[in-house]
């Protein structure tokens, strides 16, 4: 078997190797990066689906992969995890009531630095 | 024995710390400046018996006392002996005993070094460092006690140091980066020993900048030894991950900035001192926060430590001991200084303060990002996660009002300037700055991705701003008349904008892939052709594994790299050891996944195109801090 | 005046970080809530040991646990003892064996005991991804109309039973 595939290499050069999760098109590819990337492993330490081995990371990586190539959107796959593991899977926190602060806290500081600065200033 | 010595010089240098702290502010009550001048002894007290304690701690691991719990559940026989050595700060306990070595060592050094400072400012400074030892020597004795001995399991082999840890990057990344968070308490001490003396000295820049750069420069290094080694180490190929002990480093990082470039306000314009006085106290505090965070067990994170609510109860109180009291000094005191006067927002001191504001409000950010699943838990308001995502999001549109400020400020003038002139001047390096990093993007990667251009074009900002002001400056002054510290200015802003081209395009270039690859196949992948050579089985000093080898060839240069995975034979535990091949303009990174088949691995390739920028960029900065620091005309009495 | 109070900020603003860092010392980070409690037991089909499927309608019209398993989990043979008891107490308990192969998981239970009423495995662990499982072993505890009551997550000890478990159990008895 393997000298058939290395028969096979040397005849195709500029093959690719295997990807493990192909997929059709490029934004279906940018989409499962950027998922994983978003979701987290929840029996590590503070990693995302994208970097972790554990088994459990394993599992939810090949059912996003299944859902991404069955051409489900960001908001369906998210929704999916959620409802099963609540929304402590997101590394990015959604927009709701209680992220409200956490997403316009940046603005807030930064408001509060330019008042106390043009009361020292000019 | 030696374990017993090393608790006993240990408790000894609680009372050198203790006497650090009592004679001498005797002392300044009473003003009897004879208890005054003994705190020089007291240091050096302290300093040597915390030495030996952690020298004997170190020689239980070279002896490999497994009696010693701390050493067997962080050492094995089979261990290198370097790592034995590292592994003392592989844990919670040793790691802060090292903090407090540091910190004796900090002292030790201000007590030199301060020889020409007001007695009653030095008296003071080495008081409230030796407060701070107090309360970190009791914290090891009571809670983590790295000598504690049990005696049931003998004849062990110990349990192996977190294999993780066994890389040459372990050697200096703790030891910088404690050097740099602990660095911050002189800075600290200084402010609260103004505080306390009631009035700010006219010298009290010059005195306090030399203990803050080179706290900065030592934390400078140490996150970038951290992002470097992560990136080798974890297989991964991220080099930031907003995990909260990174954040916990870049926080202090981000005040100690803000700080630096007040105090050059403080120093040109005599005013804005109590702003500096909260930095220097912030910044400490943050280094606390950090400790705080790491080692109470309520953050999850891929550093955290052994945990133990006790020990965070500790770190709490002494938290609020410690910053409670003295931002509450802080509040009753600092109003006693001079008034400020109003000064003109467009200048170089408005340019300079203007960045503090940005700086702050990250480091605000950060802390809150950090934070918020705690309060959000705490409130019972349900668990969240926040991660990378995030940070990513709100930090970079932060830093680009920052950046374009960075070359503004040092073409405004002292005082007060005309923004339409500078801006009207500057608008010719504006220009190129867009212009050129689209010619390049074109060029070299024929598609221009939107991020990469902004970073580019940023960078390329900041360089050109730089370099043009020094070019003005040799217009006008020759070049032998630009000061050390102006040269440092230069390098430290030109290694930023070599660290966002780093970061821009290696981010927005790169290239990663997931692939099935088995023996013999030969395989494309960013331009390069792959072939998966060899593999044969591999046995270290203390794990097992497989070793794999690589071939990386393209147009004129071939080379071969070699993967592991390696299985620690003590805790069984799996490790990749990646395997790069790296130049100045790429890294090609290779990490074995897991074997699917026999001789057929699942390989994860990453192409990163400058890469290596981002951390030649940190040691720019680092340089330039230097020169800063070891600016003569600072020294001359 | 007024100046103090500006100045006073950042220190209560240190206090009420004190205070989230108190409250949270109490947390435990790394538990998850179960997203799922208060809703209805996800339907599945699974096979028993090779036999035919067994559906999960069958466990409905009584109170019930189900335990999720497997023969490469360690701390799943700590509550073994604990569930042997409690199924010869006459509490009904199914297993869901997740990821695991049939010839172990047979092994494990002759081995340790089998409390199951019956079991279903999960090979893939698709099932448990429905219920929200992230770590075995779990177990859930199901009303006699099928909604899930509560989920605790690690080996399941007689502490916890009589604290968490005994009194729900009561409770949805009592109901009909």
């Amino acid at each position: 078997m393997r000298s058939i595939f290395l028969l096979l290499a040397l005849l195709i050069n500029t093959a690719h190797a295997e990807v493990l999760y192909p997929l059709q098109t490029a934004k279906q590819e940018a989409q499962f990066k950027h998922l994983l990337a978003d979701l987290r492993c929840l029996v590590c330490q503070n990693q995302d689906l994208a970097d972790s081995n554990a088994g459990l990371a394993k599992d939810l990586r090949a059912e996003v992969y299944n859902r991404v190539k069955d051409g489900q959107s960001d908001s369906e796959i998210i929704q999916y995890l959620t409802e099963r593991y609540g929304d402590f899977i997101l590394f990015n926190p959604p927009m709701k009531g209680i992220t409200v602060f956490l997403w316009f806290a940046p603005l807030i500081f930064l408001g509060v630095g330019f008042i106390i600065f043009w009361r020292r200033f000019r | 024995m030696i374990a017993e010595a090393g608790l006993f010089s240990l408790i000894i240098a609680l009372f050198f710390s203790i006497l650090l702290v009592i004679l001498p502010s005797v002392g300044v009550i009473k003003n009897l400046s004879i208890l005054q001048l003994t705190a020089g002894r007291y240091v050096f007290g302290q300093f040597l018996f915390i030495g030996i304690a952690y020298l004997c701690l170190t020689l239980c691991f070279l002896r490999d006392d497994f009696t010693v719990i701390y050493v067997l559940t962080n050492s094995s026989i089979s261990l290198p002996w370097f790592y034995k050595f590292c592994a003392v700060w592989g844990g919670h306990e040793g790691s802060m005993l090292l903090w407090v070595a540091i910190l004796s060592f900090w002292t030790l050094c201000v007590s030199q070094f301060s020889k020409h400072l007001a007695e009653e400012i030095r008296v003071r400074v080495l008081v409230i460092l030796g407060a701070l030892s107090a309360g970190f020597i009791l914290f090891v004795i009571t809670t983590s006690n790295p000598f504690l001995r049990q005696f049931q399991i003998l004849h062990a082999h110990g349990r192996d140091l977190n294999p993780l840890l066994q890389d040459p990057g372990f050697l200096f990344h703790p030891p910088m980066l404690y050097m740099g968070y602990v660095g911050f308490a002189v800075a600290f001490s200084f402010a609260i020993a103004t505080l306390w003396l009631g009035r700010v000295e006219s010298a009290w820049v010059r005195w306090t900048r030399p203990w803050t750069l080179a706290a900065w420069c030592c934390l400078t290094t140490g996150i970038t030894l951290g992002s470097w080694w992560a990136y080798r180490e974890l297989g991964w190929g991220g080099w930031w991950f907003w995990d909260p002990v990174e954040n916990a480093s870049f926080m202090p990082w981000l005040v100690g900035t803000a700080l630096i470039h007040s105090l050059v306000v403080n120093e040109q314009r005599g005013q804005f001192k109590a702003w500096s006085l909260l930095l220097a106290i912030s910044a400490f505090s943050l280094s606390l926060i950090g400790t705080f965070l790491v080692r109470s067990g309520v953050l999850t994170s891929v550093h955290a430590f052994a945990v133990d609510p006790q020990r965070g109860l500790f770190i709490l109180f002494f938290l609020l001991m410690v910053i409670g009291g003295s931002l509450l000094l802080f509040a009753l005191r600092s109003q006693t200084l001079q008034t400020e006067k109003k000064l003109n927002s467009v200048s170089r001191e408005g340019a300079m303060l203007l960045n503090n504001v940005f700086l702050f409000s990250a480091m605000a950010t950060v802390l809150m990002g950090t934070v918020y699943p705690l309060l959000i838990d705490g409130l019972g308001l349900g668990k969240l996660s926040v991660g990378a995502p995030y940070f990513n999001t709100v930090f970079v549109p932060l830093m680009i009002p920052l950046f374009i400020l960075m070359g503004l400020g040092a073409h405004l003038k002292w005082h007060s300037d005309c923004l339409k002139t500078v801006l009207l001047r500057l608008s010719g390096v504006a220009f190129f700055s867009i212009l050129l990093p689209i010619g390049i993007l074109f060029f070299c990667a024929k598609v221009i991705n939107p991020s990469a251009l902004l970073g580019l074009v940023l960078a390329f900002w900041i360089l050109f701003t730089t370099l043009k002001a020094v070019w003005n400056k040799r217009q006008s002054r020759g070049l032998f008349h630009i000061s050390q510290t102006y040269w440092g200015m230069v390098v430290a802003h030109c290694g930023v904008a070599a660290t966002i081209i780093g970061i821009a395009v290696s981010t927005n270039y790169g290239m990663q892939e997931d692939v099935r690859v088995a023996l013999g196949e030969q395989f494309n992948f960013a331009g390069f052709q792959f072939q998966f050579v060899k593999e044969t089985n591999l046995k270290g000093p203390n794990y097992h594994g497989v070793q794999t080898q690589f071939k990386i060839s393209s147009a004129n240069r071939s080379v071969t790299i070699y993967p592991e995975k390696r299985i620690y034979n003590v805790g069984q535990m799996a490790m990749t050891e990646s395997a790069i091949d790296v130049t100045p303009l790429r890294d090609v990174y290779v990490a074995l996944g897991e074997p699917l088949d026999s001789y057929t691995w699942s390989v994860r390739l990453y192409y990163k195109p400058f890469v290596r920028w981002i951390w030649g960029g940190g040691v720019m900065i680092l340089l330039g801090g230097l020169l800063a620091l070891l600016d003569r005309r600072y020294y001359k009495t | 005046m007024k100046a103090l109070h500006w100045r006073l900020a950042p220190f209560f603003i240190f206090l009420a970080l004190v205070l989230v860092f108190w409250r949270g010392l109490a947390l435990d980070p790394h538990h998850l809530p179960s997203t799922k409690v208060g809703q209805p037991l996800p339907s599945f089909q699974l096979t028993s040991f090779g036999e035919t499927k067994r559906s999960s309608k069958s466990m409905l019209g009584h109170v019930s646990l189900l335990n999720v398993w497997a023969s490469w989990c360690m701390a799943c043979a700590d509550e073994q003892a604990v569930l042997m008891r409690l199924a010869k107490q006459g509490v009904s308990i199914y297993g869901l064996n997740y990821k695991d192969s049939m010839d172990n998981a047979k092994e494990w239970l002759s081995e340790w005991g089998n409390p199951y009423q019956q079991i279903g495995e999960d090979v893939d662990g698709k099932v448990a991804i429905n219920l929200g499982v992230y770590g075995a072993p779990e177990t859930f505890l199901i009303d006699k109309n099928g909604i899930i009551r509560y989920r605790h997550v690690g080996a399941l000890t007689m502490v916890i039973w009589e604290k968490e478990f005994a009194p729900l159990i009561q409770l949805l008895e009592s109901v009909e």
